[in-house]
């Protein structure tokens, strides 16, 4: 018995080990420069060290100063001081000018740094500039995770909400959630009755019919949207044929819209609902049905009564994996949406190609996360009753 | 009230317009009584079982209910309770639930149904149950709660297909006390379709022998057991001997061997050939030599099955002739290879024209 359990445990662990290698490391990795806080100690090492000793009141001493300036030249010098440069910027804007001028003047300042310094830059001279210069120390910081939810940390420490004008992420949260949750409504709408039909075909029929659902995964999610872009242009076939048919009397700017980027991904995202219906329905007894009607039930009450219930781990299925896919979808709202239709996963692609800001990047992916898995949790919840059901116990 | 709840009338069933899986169909099901539809699969009798419930519809023919035609009428609508094979009962509903289903339909008042649910559970004896899941039952008492929910709503008829088929020999013996018990108390007509010719005989007032989509007998199990019609009905329900043999007159045929079999009169021509069936039980054993049809026969293989002997025998110029001894009292065991003196009362001999 022993050595069963050996030896299973022997043939699990090069799967368990990939998966852990390929999958929970990275993830881990990444929710944790979620909150990192790095780049002031790896660049400023001397001046960060001095600054712990600082009570907060006043200014910090002249070593604070000196040190910060010979620390900044010498990172200009090998050229390593964009990262800490984009880390002070990100929380305050402006701070990236005060380093650069700092480092750059470095060999010409004349001590007291702490009157030199201010000189350069006023910014220098505020207790704010090197309170927030303290706190970004290290080793974690919540700056990220209080950005991506539009609160942000006064140098005095407490959290507080951004001006209106500022905020952006919790209608980037609800724009994603909106979208997603409109297209998983559409598709399990569209898919239900697609699922039901093959169900219902008989063999050589079901095979073709479930062939044309999963046809379109031979071409790749770009190619699909890209087809999109294409039918959708001011003058292209879907704007060209609603003119024709005397519909639209002239084109109609459909992309860049809301509604190429539901149309796009609900095109993409169709077939993962359907599959998992059609799997649920096909394992229905059609005797089910048949005993309904000996029982006296009508059309509607057979469906609304058995069948509906008894498909509905299917719709759950395919409607949680529509929702899943969609809250991190990319490419096609990239392609055929416009500024405001963007969703979490293109700013999350931003902040890591073109600002280089992987802070806000693994915090955006953090809630992205956070919120599939609460999607998850309350799936599991109403699916409790229905799975303990045992359809085919 | 007639004497006949259900009549079907010249009803044929074709899938692809060429063969048909029943034809011309003409059957009355008497009111209350529990009439078996039995045959081999294939035979037609599923078919014009889901045609009465309206799950199939007739190609030609009428169906009528209580006088009225049905078979246009759709399924939901015919008041007719169904029993299926699989049970068929509602995974994502408990047991009370799914006898409430048919009543629920019917809007019957709340406080009644509970009433009527707890007294069916009770009629089925799975008192208490009601908060089951079907799935958390066995499979008896599953069946227990498909005949239940079939039964609820005081259809006038109840059909039940093949509903013991997936139950072990014990409990399907079980069930079937339970459905004839169920029967007497409610008077309710029951049409029950098997392909186990036992079940048919233990549980049926009539029973209509089915094969080729037609009915090839419609009687009592006495009446089909005893005096078969025709050569397949006699082969189908208990074991027979087959024998050919020619008519030499009115009470005395020749085997195919030579040798002469005296029966009762048989209504065939002189010289017509003729097909003999004697049931195994029916042969005597150890005859004295003025019996009828005496002979004497090797024994040539014993099968010991506890209430009786089933015997191999050399007779007639043949090898595979069997007899049944039954085992009254303790005692030796005829042992292969001896020769018994046997015999076949005129009444044994079924003849039927070749």
């Amino acid at each position: 018995m022993r050595r069963t359990n050996l030896l299973a445990a022997a043939l699990i662990a090069p799967l368990l080990l990939l998966i852990l290698g390929s999958f929970l490391v990275p993830v881990g990795l990444t929710l944790f420069r979620a909150v990192a806080d790095r780049e002031v100690v790896a660049t400023l090492p001397e001046t960060s060290a001095i600054l712990a000793g600082w009570d907060g009141e006043g200014l910090p001493p002249e070593a604070a100063f000196a040190a910060l300036a010979r620390e900044a030249g010498a990172a200009l010098q090998a050229r390593r001081i964009g990262d800490l440069a984009q880390r002070l910027n990100f929380e305050r804007t402006g701070l990236r000018t005060a380093l650069l001028r700092v480092a750059r003047a470095a060999d010409r300042l004349a001590a007291p740094h702490a009157q030199s310094l201010p000189a350069l830059d006023a910014r220098w001279g505020e207790r704010e500039t090197w309170l927030l210069l303290q706190r970004a120390g290290g080793p974690t910081t919540a700056l990220y995770l209080l950005r991506a939810m539009d609160a942000t940390r006064t140098p005095q420490g407490e959290v507080r909400a951004l001006p209106v004008e500022e905020r952006l992420y919790r209608t980037l949260f609800l724009r994603t959630l909106g979208i997603s949750l409109l297209v998983t409504a559409l598709c399990v709408l569209l898919a239900y009755p697609v699922a039901a039909a093959i169900a219902g075909l008989r063999p050589p029929w079901s095979a073709v019919a479930l062939t044309l659902v999963l046809i379109p995964f031979w071409s790749s999610v770009l190619v699909r949207s890209t087809a999109w872009f294409v039918l959708l242009q001011r003058e292209g076939p879907v704007n060209g044929a609603l003119q024709a048919l005397g519909m639209l009397e002239a084109p109609v700017q459909m992309l860049g819209t809301r509604f190429a980027v539901v149309l796009a991904l609900v095109h993409v995202l169709l077939p993962f609902a359907i599959l998992p219906m059609h799997s649920v329905m096909k394992g229905l007894d059609g005797t089910f049905l048949r005993a309904a009607a000996s029982l006296g039930a009508n059309g509607p009450q057979r469906f609304l009564r058995v069948w509906l219930p008894l498909s509905l781990p299917g719709v759950l299925a395919g409607g949680a994996m529509v929702f899943l896919l969609s809250v991190g979808m990319y490419t096609a709202p990239a392609l055929v949406g416009g500024d405001r239709d963007q969703m979490v996963a293109w700013f999350i692609a931003n902040f890591m190609n073109r600002d280089v800001n992987w802070g806000m990047a693994a915090a955006l992916s953090a809630y992205l996360l956070a919120m599939t898995g609460a999607m998850v949790g309350l799936v599991r919840v109403l699916t409790g009753g229905v799975a303990q059901a045992g359809l085919r116990g | 009230m007639t004497a006949t709840l259900v009549r079907f009338d010249g009803v044929s069933k074709s899938y692809d317009g060429r063969t048909r899986v029943v034809a011309e169909l003409d059957l009355e099901i008497r009111r209350g009584e529990f009439l078996t539809l039995l045959g081999p699969s294939g035979s037609g009798k599923t078919t014009t079982l889901m045609m009465l419930a309206g799950f199939e519809d007739p190609t030609a023919g009428s169906i009528t209910l209580e006088g009225a035609r049905i078979d246009t009428v759709p399924p939901h609508r015919r008041n007719i309770g169904v029993v299926f094979q699989n049970y068929a009962l509602f995974p994502h509903l408990s047991v009370a639930e799914n006898l409430a289903f048919p009543l629920s339909i019917r809007r019957v008042p709340r406080a009644e149904i509970g009433r009527r649910v707890a007294a069916a559970l009770s009629m089925v004896r799975l008192p208490g149950l009601g908060g089951r899941r079907p799935q958390q039952l066995s499979g008896g008492q599953q069946q227990r709660v498909a005949l239940a929910r079939a039964l609820i709503f005081n259809p006038p008829l109840v059909l039940l297909d093949e509903p013991l088929g997936a139950l072990d020999k014990q409990l399907r013996e079980e069930l079937q006390a339970e459905i004839r018990r169920i029967h007497a108390e409610l008077g309710v007509t029951m049409v029950y379709v098997t392909h186990d010719q036992s079940e048919a005989l233990t549980l049926s007032d009539r029973i209509a022998v089915f094969d080729q989509g037609r009915i090839q007998q419609l009687g009592t199990a006495q009446a089909v057991y005893e005096t078969p019609a025709n050569p397949f009905v006699a082969g189908f329900i208990g074991e027979n001997n087959r024998l050919p043999a020619t008519v030499l007159d009115a009470t005395r045929l020749r085997l195919a061997e030579g040798s002469m079999l005296a029966t009762l009169p048989h209504g065939l021509q002189a010289g017509a050939a003729a097909l003999v069936s004697i049931r195994p039980e029916r042969v005597l054993l150890e005859a004295a030599e003025a019996a009828p049809n005496a002979a004497a026969a090797r024994v040539e293989e014993v099968v010991y099955l506890g209430d009786h002997c089933r015997l191999r025998m050399a007779w007639a110029g043949r090898t595979d002739f069997f007899a049944k001894l039954p085992r009254q009292q303790a005692g030796q065991v005829p042992q292969a290879g001896t020769t018994l003196r046997i015999a076949i009362p005129e009444a044994a001999i079924i003849v039927f024209p070749a």
